[in-house]
């Protein structure tokens, strides 16, 4: 068999792609003391201590538990909103309907630096400051333009025939928005919800400066091993690996969708 | 596109997210600006200002208008050179991606999975994978002679952060591409085929002209972000060595958040924002007029 050049430059690319991140895994297998004595490609004596360390530690734990269930809480918020509304951008025209849509994507592009001292007093006067909502709500501030972005362009790929249809074989439009709709959607909803698990999970500025103690996301836990005494390169790059995972199941199960729902819908 | 019709009751749908946004948005936006044109003594005693913060920082000779200066000149060029980066590379990875099998899913799913590594880890993992002593990049540099060291120099520190951006990002920039090529219907290469076209002819006149659309959302999203990078650089050089990779939003966060300067903070906050938006409207027109071009 022939090796094309298309192939190897995927490959090559791949592969620097996974150098950093490899690297990474190889020290999590580490110790301290190995990581550093001296380089190796390798971990000579493998260790998973610094994965039981994560495990048994209910601060680590906890700081899981934490960013899993803002970035959750955030994703469903964001869907079940973002719904109605790109439903109406997709099928109405109404007042200030244009402008309306730009103000929504103007918030997308809003730099969360910007926001993060006045969502600090905002969460605070209200008495969400530390707990998991303050989070995500803050994190709907970018999620739910994005879903109503996407879902836009999903449900305008639907052709407006089938509501009307529906509409004429006496179907309600709750019963047509629930039995007929929602599933011809559902790619949508799925990439919707992979786009804001993805931004919920990675941002980082408004989860910390939003939380303390009850509610410190992963990242912040992490972010902790920094001060301690010396550097704990071991566990710092064990954790790392471990945040990789929820991003890389999730990928997983929107595998063939990703390349559409990365063109937000309008390919 | 134009033959929507007519239902002001339709607002009612968009009127969740208006509650949500608005609540996300205005109130602390309207705390911005109330900073921005007051003044403090400390113990919560504001006083008008009127538009003197503005002034000061919008003036590149003083001291914060200078800060500001830089920092967006930086902020301007690093996303010019990512931009310039990504864009090639990522439309060369899309156009390699393998057309069927397995292999498809799969590549798609390891070019992606930079993308939902948090930010953090992003720059923990390069932050370990430069260093001279345990990091594989900084060892391996500084083994062939080339003097590196991406906390100490100024050029190592850009260099380390835009690679580390491209290895992040070009990711996204393959996908969406990836996602246009796609969209090309078979029948526009058979007749490529037929007329004998070069490569490079079906890149240049099949192929660019139908991912335009999607290259506009990829610049868009891509310029945007690298406009408001925070977290990789804070976590990889600090902003430094010096003020050499102090972003806008690592300014920001130090005047804001580090020196609690309000009324400075909130200013260059509005500034920023306006700036932002500005760049982001050209581009969403240009947008929307693709899409309409596209429906007629």
């Amino acid at each position: 068999m022939r090796i094309q050049p298309r192939t190897i430059t995927i490959t090559a690319y791949l592969l620097l792609l996974f150098l950093p991140i490899y690297w990474l895994v190889n020290m999590s297998f580490k110790t301290n003391a190995e990581i550093t004595g001296h380089l190796s490609f390798w971990p000579h004596h493998p260790t998973l201590m610094n994965y039981a360390h994560i495990f048994f530690d209910p601060v680590w734990r906890g700081g899981f538990i934490h960013s899993l269930t803002y970035v959750c809480l955030n994703t469903v918020i964001s869907v079940s909103l973002a719904l109605p509304a790109a439903y109406a951008f997709s099928r109405f025209r109404f007042i200030g309907d244009k402008h309306l849509f730009f103000w929504l994507l103007s918030n997308l592009m809003a730099p969360p630096a910007v926001f993060a001292m006045p969502f600090f007093n905002l969460y605070y006067s209200v008495g969400l400051f530390d707990t998991v909502w303050a989070v995500a709500l803050a994190h709907c501030l970018f999620n739910v333009p994005l879903a109503v972005w996407i879902l836009e362009g999903f449900i305008s790929g639907i052709p407006r025939e089938i509501d009307e249809t529906a509409a004429l074989d006496g179907y309600s439009f709750p019963r047509f928005f629930v039995k007929i709709f929602l599933p011809l959607i559902a790619n949508g909803i799925g990439v919707a919800a992979f786009f804001c698990f993805m931004f919920s999970w990675v941002e980082q500025l408004l989860a910390t400066t939003l939380t303390t103690i009850h509610a410190k996301p992963i990242v912040s836990v992490m972010t902790q091993v920094y001060s301690a005494a010396g550097m704990d390169w071991g566990l710092l790059s064990a954790a790392g690996v471990l945040t990789m995972i929820p991003g890389a199941i999730v990928i997983w199960f929107v595998r063939n969708h990703i390349a559409k729902g990365f063109a937000l819908g309008r390919v | 596109m134009m033959d929507k019709p007519w239902n002001n009751r339709a607002w009612l749908f968009v009127v969740p997210v208006l509650v949500v946004v608005l609540f996300s948005s205005l109130i602390p936006m309207m705390t911005v600006v109330n900073y921005s044109v007051q003044d403090t003594m400390g113990q919560n005693n504001f006083f008008w200002n009127g538009v003197a913060w503005f002034q000061g920082l919008l003036d590149p000779t003083s001291d914060i208008g200078g800060r500001f200066a830089s920092a967006l000149v930086r902020n301007l060029i690093f996303s010019i050179v990512i931009l310039c980066l990504e864009l090639p590379l990522g439309i060369a990875v899309a156009l390699c991606i393998p057309k069927q099998g397995w292999k498809v899913g799969a590549s798609l799913v390891l070019i992606a999975l930079p993308l939902l590594i948090p930010w953090t880890v992003v720059g923990t993992i390069w932050q370990i994978f430069a260093r001279q002593d345990i990091g594989l990049l900084g060892a391996a540099l500084n083994a062939i002679g080339i003097h590196y060291n991406d906390t100490q120099d100024p050029t190592s520190a850009w260099a380390t952060i835009v690679i580390m951006d491209v290895w992040h990002w070009t990711g996204m920039i393959a996908l969406l591409s990836y996602a246009g090529l796609k969209a090309i219907p078979d029948a526009f290469y058979q007749a490529a085929r037929i007329d004998g076209a070069s490569r490079w002819s079906v890149f240049r006149n099949i192929e660019l002209p139908k991912l335009q659309k999607v290259l506009v959302i990829a610049v868009l999203l891509r310029f945007m972000e690298s406009f408001m990078i925070y977290t990789e650089p804070s976590v990889v050089t600090g902003g430094g060595p010096g003020e050499a990779t102090s972003f806008l939003s690592l300014d920001l966060v130090k005047i804001a958040l580090g020196q609690v300067d309000l009324g400075n903070a909130a200013a260059m906050s509005i500034v920023y924002y306006l700036i932002t938006l500005t760049i982001c409207y050209v581009f969403f027109t240009i947008m929307t007029q693709l899409d309409q071009r596209k429906g007629v």
